[in-house]
């Protein structure tokens, strides 16, 4: 019975992140629009430009190969996967003990390495530039990430998401230095790497500072709909843990009871809202930042989240 | 049983080196003496393999009446041995099949065919050593064949130096290893392992041995600073001895550090804990930001190893920190750590330079710069070299990334050392560990994307032609290793028990019988990781998204030009090269770590010159230690130059004073 119910949150968590992503990117970008006086597009219209561009046919290079081809579909898949790991409303996912925050991140990097090859594949300047910044962001970004990873699961003394939400919403944590460091690094890695103002502007195109925008512009059609819908899910991942991890409450346990899921998924929405409002606040109140900028901000990013580690690894009591 | 079918295997290879010099230029011996390389390599991997499985494997020992005449052969095959012997055989296996396509390119074949084999069984020769004066004399037959196999094409410019490099920086190595094996056998001159296991040097001894093992198997692994002879030397050989060199040589090297260390030494002082893993981490750092700075892809190859090597390492020296606190457990899993990397490298590092090789063999090209759209061209390999490159940039479901997990996961156990030096250094190590992962990514990005994709930059890469399918079995076969051993870790974790157990005592919970083949290398509740799962989502994701949307939404393709923002250029220079994808990283980290500058000279408005950018880079290990060095020989061998041009009286009255000199010494010393 308990596995019939794991097995059904699990399947659940699935349709949620793929449900509510592009409704988050549209929530932010409508939010983004109000806040500089703009009517803006609906909120479900991320949900609109899937379903025409799925419904458009591709338009392939002719030096387009098969990485070409077969990247969209498994960026979105890596994707998927390691958003439905992740804790969004209730912690008993059947299938979290397949991957670790490491193995999260790690995914993440699949996907970002074909991609990254993608954007090699026609050989284009444009490509190739979005490419190589990319990997100049994701060199940084990646090991702040897993200094973030360190550090939570030296406080919770476990590398899987569900026991560190579960560990931090127990009353031996409180607040903590190496805490506070590690959230405002996540934060940092977190925009850098959904490519969010000030590191890339997901909004630009035809400007030479865009990352990741340059990497995906030979896509078209349902190629496109694809990695737009993996970016989408990335934003809500992303939200996600640290949601699960910094604001754990309201997150149902294992076998609580429909109304603890009902409550979880209210909480979840709640939280969502909340990080999106700030997010719409932040882009719109910072200015874009020069690429050669970036290295500083996630150079910055990296030693929070060292010196975060440092902390745990010294006021360890043995 | 198995060791005698070894030793046998190793003759072989000798008398087939030994008969590849009768045979000279003679048709057909490249045919066999590949195959006999083949046919040991497979006997050598049976014998190891079926040592290392068996369950409670006793080990085997043999002396034999060669050698010094007091203390004969001594060869020993045990838990460690069989399962780098695995490592070795396999490596050994995969090249020779490789060598019976790509030797026939082969434009020197009498330079080659003799020390093939004799490289291979000098490496085979090693691992089963067990007394100093075997270990050395095979670890010299490995040195010498590889040097000579280095020099095959010693025309190419630069190969001679790499050659020299590689000679010097050998016998440097095997100088300290005669140091360290003579301090491990003490005053009474016990050679054999045993003799020395039965009476390990003092603490301060101990120490001093460490450091020469250090650089003496560190030197031809390839730690930073001794890694300068590695990536010149391993991409001048062919191109299945350069995955020889880097996939199966450098793990000779390790076996010889972790025999010394872990088996002979005695029980490790904490401060080894410290030094082994922050040399790792540096080398693993260093060697991916080479590595990313090159443009021959066979170097880069080369660095590669010597970033994976460092990872090694760290896993080794944490697990010597482990040990030291006693903790045998967490010991275990850090050696496990670095034992499946060693396995894991030599799999995805043959394969790179098989797929070198086979891009080499096509375009006589190793410059990147050059290459490009080869997938087109060379379907196959592009297909095994990717499945490599996501496999060294550990990179979930393949095999890299479960080695580097768990060398995280050993990592997470560290706040439990007392010591505060380590409490500093590992978090700090992790960080390098973390920072060469994902260097590694974008390393490989470089390397498969400018080689494979985009548009062909020279004609030679315009006309190649997809390789042959001898070498193409051996790449698509290592290729589904790296998967399998990226999916199926448990199994592999499973047979390194004996090697633990041996070296450590204690040794991970067995894996096999978990759930759906997940690893779980402490608890359930603290980690776990199960790359069968997530290769089985990933595609089942994949394939529900094609299906849907093929069925539902559109499967309507059409080719045209690129759009490149409406801006498309025909001539594939405008393309992305190799020294542009690397120029941000070059930017943010080559500026420290390189003193890297870079200079644009555009000329002043009409003037009809092309601008130029200059790229400055300096090697600082090179600049810091070797070049003094090299200095100081040439001022010594100045200065001593006088003494070649004295009269007769001048001689004399040296021979005199020498005379009397040593006189005094022993005068004063009784």
């Amino acid at each position: 019975m308990a596995v019939i119910l794991d097995a059904l949150v699990q399947f659940c968590q699935m349709a949620v992140v793929l449900a509510f992503a592009p409704l988050l990117a549209g929530y932010v970008r409508k939010l983004k629009a109000l806040l500089v006086g703009r009517r803006g597009p609906p909120l479900l219209q991320p949900y609109r430009d899937l379903l025409r561009l799925l419904r458009k046919e591709v338009v392939l290079a002719h030096s387009a190969s098969w990485v070409f081809r077969v990247t969209p579909y498994l960026v979105f898949a890596a994707t998927w996967v390691a958003a439905a790991l992740v804790p969004t409303f209730a912690t008993g996912l059947l299938f979290s003990y397949a991957a670790d925050m490491i193995a999260i991140v790690a995914l993440l990097g699949s996907a970002r390495f074909m991609l990254a090859l993608a954007g090699l594949d026609v050989g284009t300047s444009f490509g190739g530039i979005g490419s190589s910044r990319e990997m100049m962001i994701a060199s940084l970004a990646e090991p702040a990430m897993l200094m973030v990873v360190f550090t939570l699961s030296l406080l919770a003394g476990s590398t899987q998401l569900s026991s560190i939400a579960e560990a931090l919403q127990g009353p031996g944590i409180g607040l903590r230095v190496s805490l506070a460091l590690a959230l405002v690094a996540l934060v940092m890695v977190a925009i850098a790497e959904n490519a969010r103002i000030p590191v890339d502007n997901p909004a630009t195109h035809l400007e030479l500072t865009m990352v990741h925008e340059a990497m995906i512009l030979e896509y078209s059609g349902r190629h496109l709909a694809l990695i737009e819908a993996a970016s989408f899910v990335k934003l809500l991942l992303y939200v996600s843990v640290i949601g699960c991890v910094f604001a754990p409450w309201g997150i149902a346990a294992s076998g609580d009871g429909i109304a603890a899921y009902l409550a979880g998924l209210a909480a979840y929405v709640g939280k969502l809202a909340l990080a999106g409002f700030l997010l719409a606040v932040f882009e719109t109140a910072i200015a874009k930042m020069r690429v050669f900028r970036v290295s500083d901000f996630l150079g910055a990013a990296l030693m929070l989240g060292v010196l975060a580690a440092l902390l745990r690894f010294v006021s360890r009591v043995t | 049983m198995a060791l005698e079918a070894l030793l046998w295997c190793t003759a072989a290879l000798l008398g087939a080196g030994i008969g590849a010099l009768a045979m000279r230029r003679r048709a057909g011996a490249g045919v066999a003496v590949y195959g006999i390389s083949l046919g040991a390599a497979l006997v050598g991997l049976v014998a190891a393999g079926v040592s290392l499985l068996a369950p409670g494997f006793p080990g085997a020992a043999l002396t034999l009446p060669l050698g010094l005449p007091w203390l004969g052969a001594h060869f020993r095959l045990d838990a460690l041995s069989a399962f780098f012997l695995l490592v070795i055989n396999l490596g050994g296996v995969g090249a020779s099949l490789f060598g019976l396509g790509y030797g026939r390119h082969e434009e020197a074949p009498a330079r080659v065919l003799p020390f093939f084999p004799a490289f291979l069984g000098g490496m085979n020769l090693v691992l089963v050593a067990a007394d100093a004066f075997t270990f050395l004399f095979a670890w010299e037959l490995m040195s010498l064949s590889s040097w000579a196999l280095v020099m095959a094409h010693h025309r190419r410019p630069g190969n001679a130096a790499a050659g020299y490099l590689y000679l010097l920086m050998a016998s440097f190595g095997t100088l300290a290893l005669l140091l360290a094996f003579g301090l491990l056998a003490g005053p009474s001159g016990g050679y054999g392992f045993e003799a020395m296991r039965q009476a390990p040097p003092s603490a301060a001894l101990g120490g001093v041995v460490l450091v020469l093992a250090l650089i003496g198997a560190g030197s031809k692994a390839g730690l930073v600073p001794l890694h300068v002879w590695l990536p010149l030397a391993h991409p001048a050989a062919p191109s299945h001895v350069s995955a020889l060199m880097s996939g199966v040589m450098t793990k000779v090297a390790i076996y010889g550090f972790v025999r010394i260390v872990f088996d002979l030494l005695g029980p490790p002082a904490w401060w080894w804990g410290a030094v082994v893993p922050l040399l790792g981490g540096i080398t693993a750092a260093m060697g991916v930001l080479y590595a990313l700075m090159q443009s021959d892809l066979k170097r880069l190859l080369a660095y590669s190893t010597v970033e994976n090597v460092g990872i090694v390492f760290i896993g080794l020296g944490l697990a010597l920190a482990f040990e030291a606190n006693g903790m045998t457990g967490a010991a275990a899993l850090a050696l496990t750590a670095a034992l499946l990397h060693v396995f894991n490298h030599s799999l995805f590092k043959s394969l790179l330079f098989f797929g070198a090789g086979a891009v080499l063999g096509s375009t006589g090209e190793r410059d990147m710069e050059r290459l490009g759209g080869l997938i087109h061209r060379m379907p196959r390999t592009a297909f095994a070299f990717l499945i490599g490159s996501a496999a060294i940039s550990a990179l979930p479901p393949f095999n890299g990334f479960v080695s580097e997990w768990l060398t995280f996961q050993a990592i997470l156990l560290s706040p439990a050392l007392p010591q505060w030096l380590l409490k500093f250094l590992v978090p700090a190590v992790g960080a390098l560990l973390a920072l060469s992962a994902a260097l590694a990514a974008a390393c490989f990005v470089k390397a498969f994307g400018i080689t494979f994709l985009g548009r062909p930059r020279s004609e030679a890469a315009r006309d190649a032609v997809e390789t042959d399918p001898w070498s193409l079995a051996v790449m698509l076969g290592l290729a589904a290793l790296c998967l399998l051993a990226g999916i199926l870790p448990g199994y592999f974790i499973d047979a390194l028990a004996p090697v633990l157990q041996a070296l450590t005592g204690a040794s991970l919970p067995r894996q096999e019988q978990l759930d759906w083949l997940t690893i779980v290398p402490i608890a359930q509740s603290r980690s776990s990781y199960n790359g069968l799962l997530l290769f089985f989502f990933i595609a089942l994701a994949a394939g529900l998204a094609a299906e849907v949307i093929h069925r539902w939404a559109s499967a309507a393709a059409r080719r045209s030009a690129a759009w490149d923002c409406g801006f498309p250029d025909a001539s594939p220079a405008t393309q992305y090269s190799a020294g542009s994808f690397s120029q941000p990283i070059r930017r943010v980290f080559g500026s420290v770590v390189f003193r890297a500058r870079d200079e644009v000279q555009i000329p002043p408005p009409g003037d009809a010159r092309a601008a130029r950018l200059d790229v400055r880079m300096r090697d600082v290990p090179w600049e810091a230690l070797y070049a003094p060095l090299a200095r100081l020989v040439g001022f010594a061998a100045e200065q001593l130059n006088r003494l070649q041009f004295l009269t007769i009286r001048g001689y004399l009255t040296l021979v005199f004073g020498t005379l009397v000199a040593l006189l005094m010494v022993l005068a004063v010393w009784q």
